[in-house]
């Protein structure tokens, strides 16, 4: 875990991790939403649901800096997104790597650091070399810091990829179904680390995901977006039948069985096959 | 047998060949290119390139010909196919299954082109077996500085280029989430091994380029994880390959590339048995 520190107490209005006024993304003619208003908060989580295509993925390349809005205004730490900003830490989804690609565990998280960056890097390289070491032992990866990171599990290459976005050190957390395919253990395991990280430095988090249950218990505000309707608010307000149904504009019933939801009805909700296209 | 085998591996007035102006000039050519070719082939092995080095080593071959028939020079002819087949092979597809069947199809096309033109080529016919197989004669001084000033220019970009280059080869969609332009990338790298082959083609012979562009990285990548580390490993193998085959062939006075080929072929089964015996203890 990273060492606990406290985090600034902001006097008067805290500026957002992570702003949206009147945000507008569309493609010629289609519109993948409009008027999209949200402030996320410094250690806020903020769960990102819908339907494939209604546009979770345009969101965070929209937030990366990789493609701009259509109308309205985006801010990240209080300025424009830009590309390989180091305000933003990206978490991807798991996937299968060669297991004889030539790379360690600590240049993976290291690529995360200065892996956009121009020149050989032979300056600075005893500081870059702390903060390594210093993500990977937050996230308990210090073991296979050594080992080729396509013999790693699943479950250990998602640690990787939590250091890898945290090394920089960002104010906001972009993760795009980072426990796609993974076991309940692994999932538990990646959802910790990335809770204690907010709570340790105040880093804002926005996770996209078909399944809200596994993180259901950090979320403090869900975004569903279906078809170009979207509804922001606590998940009490916005995962209920009511909600749901106006949002799909069919009957959705949300059932509570003990501390897991139950969506009934949107098709592609709570199931784990759909695979999210990657942000490119 | 016992003959052929005393003819392939003698070294009857090696130490006068050597000194030799035109031995002294492979000597440095195969230096260079294996460096460069050392330097790329880690990331070569990480992009699953393989094919499309494969691919581009026949256009260079190609471009080699037509510069042939047409007079003039080969090296040109053959960096111009190799860059056009870099090109070609980045622009048309960029993801790995459909990257394969395009490089497959140009491939093919290319080399049925180099045939027909080595056919209507009148000359003296060990230029034309020079191009498929490689000739320590084909390097001559001008040739020297074709691949100084080529090398040169590859190494530098690469040495800008280096983190973001691993990045996208290693890590492409993260690299595409960090603003790396993993698209521009793809091409420019074409383009170094486009560059790179062209080189590699008139000493060690288009069929063989694999040998130095491939295998080095490949067994580097057998034994270590480390990015530097390979590269390193990579140029080491690289080198010994082509100065110990260029070494090896001159006094029996065989091709250089069989034996650069047989050479890292030996280095890569050796890494792969290293590797074996490590993970068995660890």
């Amino acid at each position: 875990m990273a060492a606990p520190t406290v985090p600034a107490t902001t006097t008067g209005v805290a500026p957002a991790a992570l702003s949206l006024r009147g945000a507008r993304v569309s493609f010629g003619e289609r519109t993948l939403w409009d008027g999209l208003d949200l402030d996320v908060a410094p250690g806020e989580f903020v769960a990102v649901l819908g339907p494939n295509g209604s546009g979770k993925t345009t969101l965070m390349r929209v937030l990366l800096g990789l493609l701009p809005l259509s109308a309205g205004e985006v801010k990240v730490a209080g300025e424009p997104p830009r590309r390989g900003s180091p305000s933003i830490g990206y978490v991807p989804q798991q996937k299968a790597l060669d297991p004889d690609l030539p790379l360690r565990g600590r240049d993976l998280v290291g690529l995360g650091l200065d892996g956009h960056k121009l020149g050989l890097g032979i300056r600075g390289r005893r500081a870059r070399r702390a903060k390594v070491d210093a993500a990977l032992a937050a996230v308990g990866g210090s073991g296979y810091a050594h080992a080729p990171v396509g013999r790693l599990s699943g479950g250990e290459q998602q640690r990787l990829r939590v250091a890898q976005a945290l090394v920089g050190d960002p104010d906001v957390l972009l993760c795009d179904e980072p426990l796609l395919s993974l076991d309940l253990a692994h999932q538990r395991t990646v959802t910790e680390l990335i809770d204690g990280r907010r709570r340790s430095a105040n880093t804002a988090v926005l996770f996209v995901t078909h399944e809200i249950n596994p993180v259901l218990p950090l979320v403090d505000r869900v975004l569903y977006l279906v078809n170009g309707r979207f509804r922001v608010g606590p998940p009490s307000e916005v995962m209920t039948s009511a909600v749901l149904s106006e949002l799909y504009r069919t009957r959705v019933d949300v059932l509570r069985v003990r501390d897991r939801l139950v969506v009934v009805g949107a098709d592609s909700h709570g199931e784990h096959c759909h695979g999210e296209e990657p942000v490119q | 047998m016992n003959d052929v085998f005393g003819r392939l591996l003698t070294f009857d007035g090696i130490g006068e060949l050597i000194g030799l102006p035109f031995v002294q000039n492979a000597l440095i050519a195969c230096a260079v290119l294996g460096l460069v070719a050392g330097a790329l082939a880690p990331l070569i092995v990480s992009r699953g390139m393989a094919f499309a080095v494969h691919g581009t080593a026949e256009l260079a071959f190609t471009g080699g010909a037509a510069a042939l028939l047409i007079g003039v020079s080969v090296g040109l002819g053959a960096v111009a196919g190799a860059v056009v087949a870099g090109l070609v092979f980045g622009l048309l597809g960029l993801r790995q299954r459909e990257r394969d069947s395009v490089i497959g199809v140009v491939l093919a096309f290319g080399l049925g082109l180099g045939v027909l033109m080595l056919a209507l080529y009148s000359g003296r016919a060990s230029n034309k077996f020079g191009l498929l197989t490689g000739s320590i004669v084909s390097v001559d001084s001008t040739n020297l500085w074709v691949l100084g000033i080529v090398a040169l220019l590859v190494v530098g970009v690469l040495a800008v280029l280096y983190r973001p280059l691993l990045f996208a080869s290693t890590d492409p969609d993260v690299a595409l989430a960090r603003g790396v332009p993993v698209r521009v990338l793809s091409l420019v790298f074409a383009v170094l091994i486009g560059l790179t082959t062209a080189l590699a083609v008139p000493i060690v012979g288009a069929i063989l380029v694999l040998s130095v562009m491939i295998a080095p990285g490949a067994a580097a990548a057998r034994v270590t994880a480390s990015p530097l580390l390979a590269t390193v490993l990579a140029v080491v193998f690289a080198e010994v390959a082509l100065l110990g085959g260029t070494v090896l062939s001159l006094a029996p006075g065989l091709p250089v590339s069989g034996y650069v080929a047989t050479i890292a072929f030996l280095i890569y089964v050796g890494c792969r048995i290293v590797a074996r015996a490590r993970r068995r203890t660890a």
